[in-house]
């Protein structure tokens, strides 16, 4: 009981210096524009085209394949139908 | 494919190639510049992502309690789309945060539920190709908990103040209604797929049997 008491106080003594010996955190929030460094800084357009250009490309690619997909299935379809007739 | 589709395909293909112009001609937001274009696809991607969790949801229930076959094919069917605007939301909000937040994601409310509402169909789709028997019934549930969701994503930035801009301009409102028309087109492509699909495999097993 003893040996208990003494770590849960030396647990209470050493939480808050462990705590302030922590590294700052990185940033995993809000961070006004200004405070960015100019070397992590993107440009807006390189942004914009890349929301564009991706919205794009996945609609396309999934209009294909579903496309693709129905074309098969309407294939297997008719040739099990012609297969019961 | 029928010629209503068809025609809801090729509105909303004209309608996506003018979109670039009508965004151009939208004057630039105050403080965000032009990042702030992104919004024009970013947030009607992500009301169709909602909806699409709203038809699952409906659907499925009817699936569930009213025994209505035909209902589990545009619960499929949209569970897909979920997916596919979920992702296009997901991906084109970090792309406008990185600008007017400083950071790619943060774990706010409307972002985390948001998260979860996109890892909750891509169960469902899971569930569905590799569940085996009885998924269907399976995912039908799991597409009930994602539309109680989609309430708290929609009031998220009200009741938690989240990050999230407030925007009402016209090209908006193109962008909404073309995303809405693709959206309606592929729903009605999807789910006659899936049940086209059932009457192949229904088709398999009565040769099997003979």
């Amino acid at each position: 009981m003893r040996y208990l008491r003494l770590l849960i106080l030396a647990t209470c003594v050493a939480l808050p210096a462990l705590a302030t010996g922590q590294p700052a955190p990185s940033p995993d929030e809000f961070v006004p524009i200004s405070q960015i460094p100019p070397e992590e800084q993107i440009p807006a357009i390189n942004l914009v085209a890349a929301a564009y250009a991706f919205v794009w490309l996945a609609l396309m690619g999934y209009v294909w394949s579903l496309g693709r997909r129905l074309q098969k299935t309407e294939t297997d379809l008719a040739r099990l139908e012609r297969k019961g007739q | 494919m029928t010629t209503a589709v068809k025609a809801q395909l090729a509105v909303a293909a004209a309608m996506f190639a003018a979109a670039p112009w009508v965004i151009n001609a939208a004057p630039h937001e105050a403080t965000m510049g032009l990042v702030y274009k992104i919004y024009f696809f970013h947030m009607p991607a992500a009301w169709m992502f909602m909806v699409a969790a709203i038809v699952s949801g409906v659907a499925s229930a009817r699936f569930l309690f009213a025994k209505r076959l035909a209902s589990d094919a545009t619960a499929v069917a949209a569970a897909e789309l979920a997916v596919v605007f979920g992702l296009l939301a997901l991906v084109t909000g970090p792309l406008w945060a990185r600008k007017a937040w400083g950071v790619w994601w943060v774990w706010d409310a409307r972002l985390t539920s948001s998260l979860m509402l996109f890892l909750i169909f891509v169960a469902y789709l899971l569930l569905r190709q590799f569940g085996g028997p009885g998924a269907d019934k399976l995912s039908a549930g799991l597409a009930l908990f994602g539309m109680a969701n989609v309430p708290f994503i929609y009031v998220s930035v009200n009741y938690w103040r989240t990050l999230h801009p407030k925007t009402s301009v016209v090209p908006l409102w193109f962008c909404v209604t073309a995303f809405l028309l693709l959206f309606l087109a592929l729903l009605k492509m999807r789910a006659t797929l899936e049940r086209q699909r059932a009457r192949v495999d229904a088709l398999y097993l009565s040769y099997d049997e003979a």
